[in-house]
């Protein structure tokens, strides 16, 4: 129980370093570097709670994949010499005034929340699990999603093709 | 560790996600603070579906991380073009739409 609790506390202080320094950071590129940090750290939140599936889907498409994209849109999009990268923000109280509110009408909910007792367990092997049920229940969303997939990837690649 | 510390750890991620939408003037900055958002979504999902013992949030969750990876796409792309039509990504001069 207390590794459980050193582990979650060492993950979550992790995850919120690395989100602020999201945020916070002037630089854009240092940004996106935090993000993988944050985005991994999340992972190992779901390892925390017992979907090491999920883990390695999270190191795949977001660590590998998103941050991937996001490196090369900041590449095509800014100089990375001078002054250009460097990011001022605007709106600094008034963002976390704002951010602090939502956060504060979040936990009202939670401390409104009926304790929960221990978690149960699950009926067999969790990866089992979601292969079986990716292919019963939810065969069709499954499917649904890859034409999603599909589609999206060939617009964004119409969107950004060159003229010439 | 109880359900409410993790859904406390989301609710943070989440704002200060929130933050960073607010408060940054590059439109991929703004599309970072959205990543985080999502993310904080699905430490809840996961949460629940881990002390509910129930496969739906999971399943949930492989969508939203799939749905995510496409959103980022067409948005860097929307992002990419944008750029090279204005020469900006500062979301204060993107304002076309203005009346």
């Amino acid at each position: 129980m207390t590794g459980e609790m050193l582990g979650f506390a060492a993950v979550a202080v992790v995850l919120l370093a690395a989100s602020l320094g999201v945020v916070l950071t002037p630089n854009l590129f240092h940004a996106v570097l935090y993000l993988a940090a944050a985005l991994v750290a999340t992972g190992v939140v779901f390892l925390l709670l017992d979907a090491p599936f999920l883990f390695g889907v999270q190191l795949l498409l977001y660590a590998g994949g998103v941050v991937t994209i996001v490196v090369f849109a900041i590449m095509l999009t800014e100089r990375l010499v001078g002054q250009s990268i460097r990011q001022t923000s605007r709106y600094l109280i008034n963002g976390a005034l704002l951010s602090a509110a939502v956060f504060v009408g979040i936990v009202g909910f939670l401390v409104q929340m009926p304790a929960r007792g221990p978690r149960d367990g699950w009926p067999g092997e969790l990866t089992a699990l979601l292969g079986r049920a990716l292919v019963g229940p939810y065969v069709m969303p499954f499917e649904l999603l890859a034409i999603l997939l599909v589609i999206a990837l060939l617009g964004a690649l119409y969107f950004a093709r060159s003229d010439t | 560790m109880p359900l409410g510390a993790y859904l406390t750890l989301a609710a943070l991620v989440f704002a200060i996600g929130l933050f960073g939408v607010l408060t940054r003037r590059n439109a991929v900055g703004i599309l970072l603070g959205i990543e985080l958002m999502l993310n904080a979504v699905n430490i809840n999902l996961v949460a629940f579906a881990r002390f509910r013992a129930d496969l739906a949030g999971l399943i949930f969750t492989l969508f939203t991380i799939s749905i995510t990876v496409a959103e980022v796409a067409v948005g860097l792309a929307i992002v990419i073009v944008l750029f090279r039509v204005r020469r900006t990504v500062e979301a204060d001069h993107l304002d076309l739409l203005r009346g």
